[in-house]
C-alpha cells in the first residue's frame, strides 16, 4: 500500500463563469515512481473528467506542463510525488491568460515575444543551394545551442516579480532570446538595433535582478549571466546614443 | 461558426508542417498552420539523435554520397519502400541541411585534428582534416554505412524546430495553436479544408482552403506503451480515413524500440547498449546472449524487442504496478561515462524514476516508437482519393521507410519532404481556382456539431471513453506488437470490433465545456479504433515477415507474394473492418530485392522477370 495522497487543485473554467474559482480536493493512492503526470491523468480518467491541464511530451522536453506546484513554478511531468509531502497543492502559472483549471495560454504570450524580439536571423545573404554551407566555429555553435535550450515553459516569467507587475515586461526568457541572436555571427543586427528592442523598462531595465527566474528554470539556463551581460551592454549602448544626440 | 480562408491550410505545425508552410509562404501564398499545442512543443522537438544527410564532411563520413544514403534507406526498409521516393529524399537531404544552417540551426561543426571514439566497447582514433574545419559534422547511427547523422549536441529536434518556427514568424505565417482538426471538408472529389475545434473555448470553426496538408505526425498513442507525446493520437489520419476515399498505407508497419522506461515509456537511447549496457531479467541475469550469441544486446531494434518480449512471456519479467518489465544495467559503465556520455539518460533516470543509474537498475520494456504507416500519397505528396489534399512527415506514407525506418531518417524526412511537397503544393496552387460548396460545408459542420451534442447529452449511451481506449490499447499490445501470429491477431480483431461497437455508445461524464479533454478524447475514439483495426486486419492478412512486421507463423520475407504496399480504406462509418487493397511497393528498382545484410531470416524470391523488367540500368 502506498501513501494516500491529497491533491488540492485550483478549479475555474472561464467558459462557465457562473461557477466561481475554488480549490478542490482529490485523493489518490501513491504508486512507485509516480509523477504528477501519472497522478493527474489518473484523477481525470478515474474521478473527474472535467479537470483541465496540459501535458505533451511528458518527458521534460516540451514545456507544456508548467504549473505552480506547492507554491513554486515547475514542470509537472518531472515532479515525482515521492519528493512531495502528502498534500500537493496545484495552481496555474500566473501572468498568462487562464484557459481552465491548471492550463494557461503560453502560446500567445510567446508568439508576441518572438515578434517583439524579432526572433529570427537577420541577414542580407541569400541561400544558394549549389554552394557548401558557410563555416562556423564549433565552439560558437555550442554556445548558441546552450542559449537555445529554452523550452518556453514560462516558469521564469511566472516567478518574476516585474512580470507580475508590468504586463509589457518581456522577462528573462526574451532577454535570453536576444542573447542567442547576439552571439550568432549569422545575425547582422548591431548593438543599437538590439537596444531598440530591449533597451527600456519592458526589457533589460525593468529587471530587478532578484534572479527568481534562474532559480526555477528547469533547463538551468544561465539567465543571470545573460541579464548581467545585456544590461552592461545595453547600458553602454544607451550612453553612446545619448552622446550621439 | 467562424470561418477562416487561406490558400493553404496546414494541419500540424511540427517540422514537416512548418516546412511545407514556409515553402508556400515564400512563394507568395497565404498559409494558416494549425496545431494542438504551441508549434515548438510538437513532437519533432523531442528528437535528440539527429538527422541523416550525406554531406561527407567528417572523417568517418568521408566518401559518403546520396547513393550510399539511398542504399542504406532501401535496405533499412526491407525493400518495402518506393525507390523513386527514397532517391528524391537522399538527393535533397544535404541541400536541406545547409538551408537549415542558413536559417539559423547551430549544427555541430568539424573540429580538426585527432580525437577518439568508442565502438563495441573499444577505443578507436580518428583524424579530422583541417580543410573541413567548420563544416557541418555528423555522428554514427544504426543501419548506416557512414557517419551521416547531423546533430546539435543532444537536442537536434529542438534546435531545428526553434529555427523553423522562427522562420515562420519571420514570414508572418499564421501559426495558430490550441486548434484541433476533427474532420475534413470535401464533396467526394475535392478537399476544401477542415472543421476545427478550438481548444481554448471548445467552439467549432471552419477553415476553408484551396489546398490542405495533413502533417499531424505519428499515432503512437493508440498503443498503451509508446515513446510518443500525448498529442500523437491520429487526429489527422482519422479525418482522412473518415472520408472513405483516402487510404492508409501499410498500417501494419509500426516500429518498436527496446528501451522505453517503465512506467512512462520515455525513451532511453540505444547508446546505453551501444556503450556496453546489458539487459537483465527478474533474476538479474543476462539473457540476450542465449538468443543471439553473436550480437546479444546489440542486435537490431526489432530483434532485441522480439527477444525481450519472448523472455517476459517465459515468465522472466519483473512484475510491477505498471505491468511487466525487464532491467537495463549500465552500472558497470561507471560514474565518469554516465555523467558525460549518457548525460541525458542520467537526467531521465533522475527526474522520472528517482533512480541513480550508477548504483541502480533501470526498468525498461519494448515500446511503440514510430509509425511507418500513414496517409498514402504519391511521390508529390498528394493524397490518394481527394484533389487538393496533401500529407507530409510522419503522418504520411510517402513511402521512403517501407517496413522499417532508420534512425535519423525521419527527422530528415520532415524537412526534406516538407520542402519537396511544399514545392509541389505551390505548383498546384499556381493559377488554381476552386469553389467552396457552401451546402456541403454547412452540412458537414452541422454533422460535427451534432456529434458533440450527442456526446454531451449521452444520447448514444454512457460508455466511458477512457475504458474503450484502454481496451483498444491493450488489444494492440497483445496482438499487434513486436510479435504477431494468426490466432492472436484474430482475437485482436474480434476485441477491436467489440471496442468499435462500444465506441458508438460513448457519452460524456463531464459537461464538455471549454477546453474539456474528455470531449476531445470522445471525438476521436471511434476513429482510433478504426486505425487499430486497420493495423490488425492488415497484419493478419500479410502472411510474411518484413522489417518490423514479424509473423511467428510466417518467418520468411516473401517477395514472391508480398512485395506490396497495403492500402486500407474505411468505406463507410457502419463498416466493421477496412477494405484492404494492394499496390506494388516500387515501380522501379535501382537496387533489386536482396539481403539487408543484417537481421538474418530467409527470403522467398520475387519473380525474376518482373525484377529484371523494373530494374533501372545505370549508365
Ligand atoms: C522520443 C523520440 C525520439 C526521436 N528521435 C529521433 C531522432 O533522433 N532522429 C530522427 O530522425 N527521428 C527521431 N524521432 C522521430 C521524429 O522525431 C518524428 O518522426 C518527427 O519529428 C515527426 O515530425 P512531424 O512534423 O511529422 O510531426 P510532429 O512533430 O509530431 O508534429 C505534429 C503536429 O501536428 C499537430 N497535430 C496533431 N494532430 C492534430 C490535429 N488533429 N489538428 C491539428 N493539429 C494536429 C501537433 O500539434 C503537431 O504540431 C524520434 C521520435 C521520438 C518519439
Ligand atoms: S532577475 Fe529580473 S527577469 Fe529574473 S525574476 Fe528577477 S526581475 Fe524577473
Ligand atoms: S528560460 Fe527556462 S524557465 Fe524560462 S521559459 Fe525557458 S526553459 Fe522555461
Ligand atoms: S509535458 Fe513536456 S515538459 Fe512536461
Amino acid at each position: 500500500m502506498g501513501r494516500e495522497l491529497q491533491f488540492e487543485i485550483f478549479r475555474y473554467n472561464p467558459q462557465t463563469p457562473e461557477v466561481e474559482p475554488r480549490m478542490q480536493t482529490y485523493t489518490l493512492e501513491e504508486t512507485p515512481n509516480m509523477t504528477l503526470f501519472i497522478a493527474l491523468n489518473r484523477i481525470r480518467e478515474e474521478q473527474d473528467p472535467s479537470l483541465i491541464f496540459d501535458f505533451c511530451c511528458r518527458a521534460g522536453i516540451c514545456g507544456a506542463c508548467a504549473m505552480v506546484i506547492n507554491g513554486r513554478p515547475g514542470l509537472a511531468c518531472q515532479t515525482k510525488t515521492k519528493d512531495q509531502s502528502g498534500t500537493i497543492t496545484l495552481h496555474p502559472l500566473p501572468v498568462y491568460k487562464l484557459i481552465g483549471d491548471l492550463s494557461v495560454d503560453t502560446g500567445v504570450w510567446f508568439r508576441e515575444m518572438y515578434e517583439k524580439t524579432e526572433s529570427w536571423i537577420h541577414t542580407s545573404k541569400a541561400f544558394d543551394p549549389a554552394k557548401p554551407e558557410e563555416r562556423m566555429d564549433n565552439k560558437t555553435a555550442e554556445e548558441i545551442y546552450e542559449l537555445e535550450r529554452c523550452i518556453e515553459c514560462g516558469c521564469c516569467v511566472a516567478a518574476c516579480g516585474t512580470a507580475r507587475l508590468r504586463d509589457d515586461f518581456l522577462g528573462a526568457v526574451a532577454l535570453n532570446r536576444i542573447a542567442r541572436f547576439h552571439v550568432d555571427p549569422r545575425d547582422e543586427r548591431s548593438d543599437a538595433q538590439f537596444f531598440e528592442l530591449v533597451g527600456n523598462d519592458a526589457g533589460v531595465f525593468g529587471c530587478m535582478g532578484l534572479l527568481a527566474c534562474e532559480d526555477v528554470c528547469p533547463k538551468n539556463l544561465p539567465l543571470q549571466n545573460q541579464l548581467g551581460f545585456l544590461r552592461r551592454k545595453m547600458g553602454i549602448t544607451a550612453i553612446k546614443q545619448l552622446f550621439r544626440r | 461558426m467562424q470561418t477562416f480562408y487561406s490558400d493553404l491550410l496546414v494541419i500540424g505545425a511540427g517540422l514537416a508542417g512548418e516546412r511545407v508552410a514556409v515553402e508556400a509562404a515564400e512563394n507568395g501564398f497565404n498559409v494558416i498552420c494549425l496545431s494542438i499545442v504551441p508549434a515548438r512543443r510538437s513532437h519533432s522537438s523531442a528528437a535528440q539523435g539527429g538527422m541523416q544527410a550525406a554531406l561527407g564532411n567528417c572523417a568517418m563520413g568521408e566518401g559518403d554520397n546520396s547513393d550510399v544514403h539511398f542504399g542504406d534507406t532501401v535496405k533499412g526498409s526491407d525493400w518495402g519502400c518506393d525507390q523513386e521516393v527514397a532517391r528524391l529524399f537522399a538527393d535533397a537531404a544535404p541541400i536541406e541541411m545547409r538551408r537549415l544552417a542558413h536559417w539559423g540551426v547551430p549544427w555541430n561543426r568539424v573540429v580538426p585534428g585527432q580525437s577518439f571514439y568508442f565502438k563495441g566497447g573499444q577505443k578507436f582514433e580518428k583524424y579530422e582534416k583541417p580543410e573541413k574545419e567548420g563544416l557541418i559534422t555528423a555522428r554514427a547511427f544504426g543501419g548506416t554505412a557512414k557517419w551521416r547523422t547531423c546533430y546539435t549536441s543532444d537536442g537536434t529536434g529542438h534546435a531545428v524546430m526553434c529555427t523553423m518556427d522562427n522562420r515562420c514568424a519571420e514570414l508572418g505565417i499564421n501559426v495558430v495553436d490550441r486548434k484541433e482538426a476533427i474532420a475534413l471538408l470535401h464533396d467526394g472529389e475535392t478537399c476544401m479544408g477542415a472543421v476545427v475545434r478550438c481548444l481554448r473555448t471548445g467552439k467549432l470553426e471552419t477553415y476553408l482552403a484551396k489546398a490542405t496538408a495533413i502533417c499531424t505526425g505519428g499515432f503512437g498513442r493508440i498503443y498503451k506503451a509508446t515513446t510518443n507525446a500525448v498529442i500523437c493520437d491520429g487526429g489527422g489520419h482519422i479525418a482522412a480515413l473518415d472520408t472513405g476515399l483516402v487510404p492508409l498505407g501499410n498500417p501494419e508497419a509500426i516500429q518498436f524500440h527496446p528501451t522505453g522506461i517503465v512506467p512512462t515509456d520515455i525513451l532511453v537511447t540505444e547508446g546505453c547498449r551501444g556503450d556496453g549496457g546489458t539487459l537483465l531479467d527478474v533474476n538479474e541475469e543476462r539473457f540476450m546472449h542465449i538468443y543471439e550469441p553473436d550480437k546479444a544486446e546489440l542486435a537490431s531494434r526489432d530483434v532485441v524487442s522480439r527477444w525481450m518480449t519472448h523472455h517476459m512471456r517465459e515468465g522472466k519479467g519483473v512484475k510491477s504496478s505498471y505491468g511487466e518489465h525487464l532491467w537495463l544495467d549500465i552500472r558497470h559503465l561507471g560514474d565518469h561515462h554516465i555523467s558525460t556520455k549518457l548525460r541525458e539518460v542520467d537526467e531521465i533516470c533522475h527526474h522520472f524514476l528517482g533512480v541513480d543509474p550508477r548504483t541502480e537498475l533501470i526498468p525498461v520494456r519494448p515500446t511503440q516508437h514510430y509509425t511507418m504507416a500513414g496517409i498514402r500519397t504519391n511521390k508529390d505528396g498528394a493524397a490518394y482519393g481527394l484533389k487538393g489534399l496533401f500529407s507530409a512527415g510522419e503522418a504520411a506514407c510517402w513511402d521512403m521507410h517501407g517496413f522499417n525506418r532508420l534512425g535519423g531518417n525521419s527527422l530528415a524526412e520532415t524537412v526534406v519532404a516538407g520542402g519537396i511537397i511544399g514545392a509541389k503544393i505551390v505548383e498546384f496552387l499556381m493559377g488554381y481556382e476552386t469553389r467552396f460548396k457552401t451546402e456541403v460545408i454547412t452540412q458537414q459542420c452541422k454533422a460535427q456539431e451534432q456529434r458533440i451534442k450527442d456526446l454531451i447529452s449521452g444520447k448514444n449511451g454512457n460508455e466511458n471513453v477512457y475504458d474503450v481506449r484502454n481496451d483498444m490499447q491493450e488489444a494492440l499490445m497483445k496482438g499487434c506488437f513486436v510479435f504477431r501470429n494468426g490466432p492472436d491477431l484474430e482475437e485482436t480483431v474480434q476485441t477491436l470490433e467489440k471496442a468499435l461497437e462500444r465506441s458508438a455508445r460513448v457519452g460524456l461524464h463531464s459537461d464538455g465545456a471549454g477546453a474539456n479533454h474528455e470531449l476531445a478524447a470522445a471525438l476521436k475514439i471511434r476513429g482510433q479504433v478504426k486505425l487499430a483495426l486497420c493495423i490488425a486486419t492488415a497484419a493478419l492478412t500479410r502472411t510474411e515477415s518484413r522489417g518490423s512486421h514479424n509473423r511467428e507463423d510466417f518467418p520468411e520475407r516473401n517477395d514472391r507474394d508480398w512485395l506490396t504496399r497495403t492500402l486500407a480504406y474505411w468505406p463507410d462509418d457502419n463498416a466493421s473492418k477496412p477494405d484492404l487493397k494492394y499496390e506494388d511497393s516500387s515501380q522501379i528498382f535501382e537496387i533489386p530485392p536482396g539481403d539487408r545484410g543484417y537481421g538474418g531470416g530467409s527470403i522467398i524470391p520475387a519473380d525474376e522477370e518482373m525484377v529484371a523488367e523494373r530494374t533501372v540500368k545505370k549508365q
